[in-house]
């Protein structure tokens, strides 16, 4: 019994319950100083997780590895892009409660605990801890239907797909009499046992874990919350939980189901193609820029998916190296959308973006830079992240992923250009608000990590590697 | 290291005019890049006389590697022999007097426009010091092309004229089509020594002689192959027949450009290339015999056009033509070393004819046509002058330079063995009374007689400035001594002593002291029909304008024949221009318009219908999205079940 391992997460627990009552006592406005609390419980987690001893606690139901920790820095990094970026968007918008850090601290507490997760009863308390915040949040500014209609629908489909992991659980559970993943993995290292009741429950778990990423067909919640949600909100959703999830399924699919390999590629691969096809297809007609960044993140999705599909220690890596550019390009492109506002008005579509390489140019070549990076082009960061995976695939022989994979890269292309387009070709609209430093230093941060990710890719690739090689011990 | 800077100066000056022009002006650019062509030409000179009088060793400056690549190994290199040297003193020389030309000329051009025309001069005249400098063929490929692409960049500098553009591409594509088989020469030269660098080559040349290539079941002695490739190369360069045609057209660039392609650069290239393989066209008899062939004709043929045009540039023009074919000859027949000369002697002589030219268009507000010209001796009496000593040197007429060059190569021919050597020099003395037939022509239409322009186009005539006068000043000096100054250092008893090796003349090749022994009527002869086409030209054009009137109405084919250039231009507009018009014609609706654009438009098309069926099913209901995915997860455990 080595609690002293999930340190982070106890301590983050703890300052949650504090941050939340300091903000229930203190009178008056508390948003500012909870947040700076809140971003201070985020440094002091990360601090904790990278002095983190490896090892098993809680019976092995919790498992601290090289791979955990580099998910949890990128998590924690994530959601601190994402709360700086909240501040001054949600005092305009009247969102400037309390509860909105320390939601999101009860979110990347669930997070990091989905990481290092290594039973299916931690993974579930996990998820829901981070799902029942999530849910919350999207439904944040209340009294606007839009995100109270997100919040809402993103409660009922997470519900469903709740319900469809834990009666997966329970199919496991039922055919294997267990809910350890190291236990599972020694089960089914013996061809044998693998039940096809097994192996259904195992397809529920996928499609459980699928909703949280949204992979197609499990995206459909994506449009609509990504939309209605607020911004910092979105901008969240689309960072750190995406990880949490992706990071979770890697593990999920790698420990308990390492040795069904052959059973659920073809799975992936389905869920991929699908992913990349629908996100770069569906995002040309839309003419909100955060409906487009819904669908590019489930594109994006399907290409980290590749990684997972091919199922070597290249592919993880890939899958890894993916995360870490899409958090940081992702961040970046955010903080874009929340810096989209005229005369205290915020705005969303992508027509207002119109001239803006006159009004705002250090926002446009921003902007340009993470366009440029989705699209996958070098030498910025995305290019490498496809690289990885694309390379990963063609070596483990998955011609036709890495194929549609370039091919949907070119259709995407033309809906990332054209936001560049009409940033640097269309006639000026009137400028934006003035840009809080803040948004400013998320944009920063974002645009220097995609640029120069070549400069200095060896420490992160290295990490990943290490990370990679971790899960498959 | 003087060498070094004769080359790279010029290239300085076309950088620093060229990237900084705007920004430093006009002014600053002209000086910089007249600076620079100063100090190549002083370096260049130096160089000249220190390598042909003084001696000095013929090294090669290796200035590091510039293709690795399994056994193919390149090296920037600058070669010092003779025969470089005389070309960088030559080129660097003239050069200099056209930039400093340019001044003047180039001064009624709008203001912001003027450091473009001076960088790509100085660039053009950069790429042709690689070429002559390069101590392998990939060098000289390289400086062949520059002067290829500058060429190109001079003849459109007056990019909004639709006649310049034309005759920029005119140049660029029929140098094109030479430079193809120039570069499979090469490719070849590579296959056969296993190396393109000129030691390896010489060294091993001798080895090689009785090689064959086969190509499609045939045979052929390699060298020959070769020879030929690269002499069609050449023939592209240096305007022989057959690709001549873009020459005439070259007239559209400003004059100072003619001057440079006519030359020093340019033009001279592929005569410089002959005498630079002169060792592997030694075992080329059948190369040479056709080298011999195309020079004897083509100078002929572009002399009788020289007769029939009315544009003072044009005929200028064709008498480059024309003596180009001369130094063919003169390289057909084994005398590389009279064929250098040649080339030498005409540079001054031929700059100066077109700077001349340019100071009489200059003084009759850009009028060209001789028609419309006259009586202009008394006005501009410099430029008169000039034009006068080099009509004398291009006759031939003694002591100027022409005479001793012109003299040789006839000689040469005369005392080659061989039937086509015979042809040559028969088509290069009848030539010969062209050529002084139409420079007096010339001389007489354009200064003589009553001034045919209107009162206000001869208000308005002028001498040019001084900076414009004195380099056509110096080139007059150069045409008249160059030919008796040089003559005995390069082709006189002591010749071996000049080239050190430089050029090769084969084994059994003893042109060089063979023409020195022709009977004296043969050394006499071009002079003769030099003095007779003056006098021609005097009877016709002064004394009796009815005999070219008459001429031309009773002869119209044959004056019309040689008016339209031999219709060459005519002939290559049915025979390749209209074919490949119809054939790109058809690639575009077809090929392009319909096949190609059809694949991106249609998967566009389909792109953005599978984007609104995308978009369709995102109804905004919670019903069909949960649908959705209780369908996904019944087919994912389909997949399963049915693929496992």
């Amino acid at each position: 019994m080595n609690w002293t391992l999930a340190l982070p997460e106890i301590t983050l627990s703890i300052l949650a319950m504090a941050i939340l009552l300091f903000g229930v006592l203190r009178r008056g406005e508390s948003f500012s100083v909870c947040s700076m609390l809140t971003l201070g419980a985020l440094l002091i987690g990360a601090v904790l997780v990278i002095g983190q001893a490896r090892g098993f606690a809680f019976n092995g139901q919790y498992v601290v590895d090289p791979f955990a920790v580099f998910a949890k820095l990128l998590i924690l990094a994530g959601a601190a892009l994402a709360l700086v970026s909240a501040q001054d968007y949600n005092r305009e918008e009247g969102l400037a409660r309390f509860e909105y850090p320390v939601l999101m601290l009860l979110a990347v507490v669930g997070m990091l605990a989905m990481v290092s997760a290594n039973n299916f009863m931690s993974l579930y308390l996990a998820l829901e801890l981070q799902s029942l915040a999530l849910y919350v949040l999207a439904a944040f500014a209340r009294d606007e239907l839009r995100s109270a209609e997100a919040g809402l629908k993103y409660f009922v489909l997470g519900a469903l797909a709740s319900g469809l992991l834990l009666y997966g659980i329970s199919l496991v559970y039922g055919f294997s009499g267990t809910f350890d993943f190291a236990a599972l993995a020694h089960l089914l290292s013996d061809p044998s046992h693998a039940s096809a009741g097994l192996i259904v429950g195992m397809v529920f778990v996928i499609a459980g874990l699928a909703f949280k990423i949204s992979a197609v067909p499990f995206h459909m919640w994506t449009p609509d919350v990504y939309e209605g949600a607020p911004t910092p909100v979105t901008a969240f959703l689309g960072t750190a939980p995406k990880v949490a999830a992706i990071v979770l399924l890697l593990r999920v699919m790698f420990v308990p189901f390492g040795h069904l390999t052959s059973q659920w590629t073809q799975i992936f691969e389905f869920v991929s193609i699908a992913s990349m096809i629908l996100g770069s297809l569906a995002a040309i007609g839309q003419t909100s820029i955060k409906r487009l960044m819904a669908y590019s993140s489930i594109g994006h999705m399907g290409y980290a998916l590749i990684g997972l599909t091919v199922g070597t220690v290249d592919g993880l890596r890939g899958v890894l190296i993916y995360m870490v550019t899409y958090v940081f390009m992702s961040a970046g492109t955010f903080a874009c959308l929340i810096a989209m506002r005229r005369r205290g008005r915020a705005l969303e579509k992508i027509s207002d973006l119109a001239g803006l390489a006159r009004t705002d140019g250090g926002m446009a070549l921003a902007l340009a830079i993470f366009m440029f990076s989705m699209a996958g082009i070098p030498p910025l960061s995305g290019f490498f992240g496809k690289l990885y995976v694309f390379l990963a695939a063609v070596r483990a022989g998955y011609w036709t992923l890495a194929i549609i994979g370039v091919l949907t890269s070119v259709v995407g292309a033309y809906y990332y250009l054209r936001v560049i387009k009409v940033m640097y070709f269309d006639d000026p609209a009137p400028a934006f608000d003035r840009r809080p430093v803040g948004l400013s230093f998320v944009l920063g941060v974002g645009a220097v990590v995609t640029t120069f990710f070549f400069v200095f890719p060896a420490p992160i690739v290295g990490a990943a590697q290490a990370a990679a090689a971790a899960l498959f011990g | 290291m003087f060498y070094a800077v004769a080359i790279f100066a010029p290239l300085i000056g076309a950088l620093v005019s060229g990237l900084f022009g705007r920004a430093i002006g006009d002014r600053a650019a002209q000086a910089v890049s007249i600076l620079c062509m100063l100090v190549a030409a002083a370096c260049g000179v130096t160089a000249f006389f220190a390598v042909g009088f003084g001696n000095a060793p013929t090294e090669t400056l290796d200035l590091g590697a510039w293709v690795q690549a399994g056994s193919f190994h390149v090296s920037w290199a600058l070669r010092s022999d003779p025969l470089s040297t005389t070309m960088v003193g030559m080129v660097t020389f003239v050069s200099t007097l056209i930039h400093i030309y340019s001044i003047g000329y180039m001064g009624h051009e709008p203001e912001g426009t003027r450091y473009r025309f001076f960088s790509y001069l100085s660039a053009f005249t950069f790429a042709m010091l690689m070429l002559v400098t390069a101590d392998n063929l990939l060098q000289l490929f390289f400086g062949w092309e520059g002067v290829g692409l500058m060429s190109y960049l001079l003849i459109g500098y007056w990019y909004d004229r639709p006649s310049a553009c034309r005759a920029a591409i005119k140049a660029f594509i029929v140098n094109r089509i030479a430079d193809l088989f120039f570069a499979v020469g090469v490719a070849l030269v590579f296959l056969t020594f296993g190396s393109i660098e000129f030691p390896v080559i010489f060294g091993s040349v001798a080895r090689h002689a009785g090689d064959v290539y086969h190509l499609f079941g045939t045979t052929f002695p390699v060298l020959e192959v070769i020879g030929f490739l690269l002499f069609i190369g050449a023939m592209g360069k240096s305007a022989q027949i057959g690709l001549h045609v873009w020459l005439p057209d070259a007239m559209e660039g400003p004059t100072p450009v003619s001057a440079l392609i006519h030359a020093a650069t340019m033009v001279t290239a592929g005569v410089f290339l002959m005498a630079r393989m002169s060792p592997v066209m030694a075992y080329a008899p059948t190369a040479l015999a056709f080298v011999t062939f195309i020079g004897g004709t083509t100078a002929l043929f572009a002399a009788t056009i020289g007769c029939a045009q009315t544009d003072i540039k044009r005929v200028i023009a064709y008498s480059t033509c024309s003596q180009l074919g001369y130094m063919f000859l003169a390289a057909g027949v084994g005398a590389y070393q009279a064929s250098v000369f040649h080339l030498f002697t005409h540079a001054f002589f031929k700059a100066l004819l077109f700077l001349s030219a340019g100071s009489v268009i200059h003084a009759m507000s850009d009028e060209q046509d001789m028609r419309r010209m006259g009586g202009l001796w008394r006005l501009i009496p410099v430029t008169y002058t000039v034009m006068w000593v080099g009509s004398l040197a291009l006759a031939g007429v003694f002591p100027f330079s022409g005479y001793y060059s012109k003299d040789a190569i006839l000689e040469a021919a005369y005392a080659a063995p061989g039937f086509i050597a015979t042809y040559g020099w028969i088509c290069g003395v009848l030539a010969a009374f062209l050529t002084a037939f139409y420079s007096w022509r010339l001389l007489i239409m354009t200064f003589h007689g009553k001034p045919r322009m209107d009162h206000h186009t001869l208000e308005h005539v002028h001498e040019s400035p001084p900076v414009m006068t004195l380099p056509l000043v110096v080139l007059a000096i150069g045409a008249l001594v160059a030919g008796y100054a040089l003559h005995d250092v390069m082709l006189g008893p002591d010749w071996s002593a000049y080239w050190r090796g430089a050029i090769v003349n084969g084994p059994d090749n003893h042109i060089m002291t063979a023409m020195e022994h022709v009977p004296t009527w043969v050394s006499l002869t071009p002079s003769v029909v030099g003095l007779l086409g003056i006098a021609t030209a005097y009877v016709c054009y002064m004394f009796a304008p009815g005999i070219p009137v008459w001429f031309a109405t009773r002869l119209r084919p044959v004056y019309l024949f040689a008016l339209n250039k031999w219709y060459f231009d005519e002939l290559y507009d049915f025979l390749f221009v209209r074919p490949a018009m119809r054939l790109a014609r058809v690639l575009w609706q077809v090929g392009d318009a319909t096949i190609i654009d059809g694949m991106p438009n249609g998967a566009a098309a389909l792109a953005a219908e599978g984007a609104r069926g995308a978009v369709r099913i995102q109804t905004g209901s919670i019903a069909t999205y949960a649908f959705v995915m209780l369908i996904g997860v019944v087919v994912l455990v389909g997949v399963f079940l049915l693929f496992r």
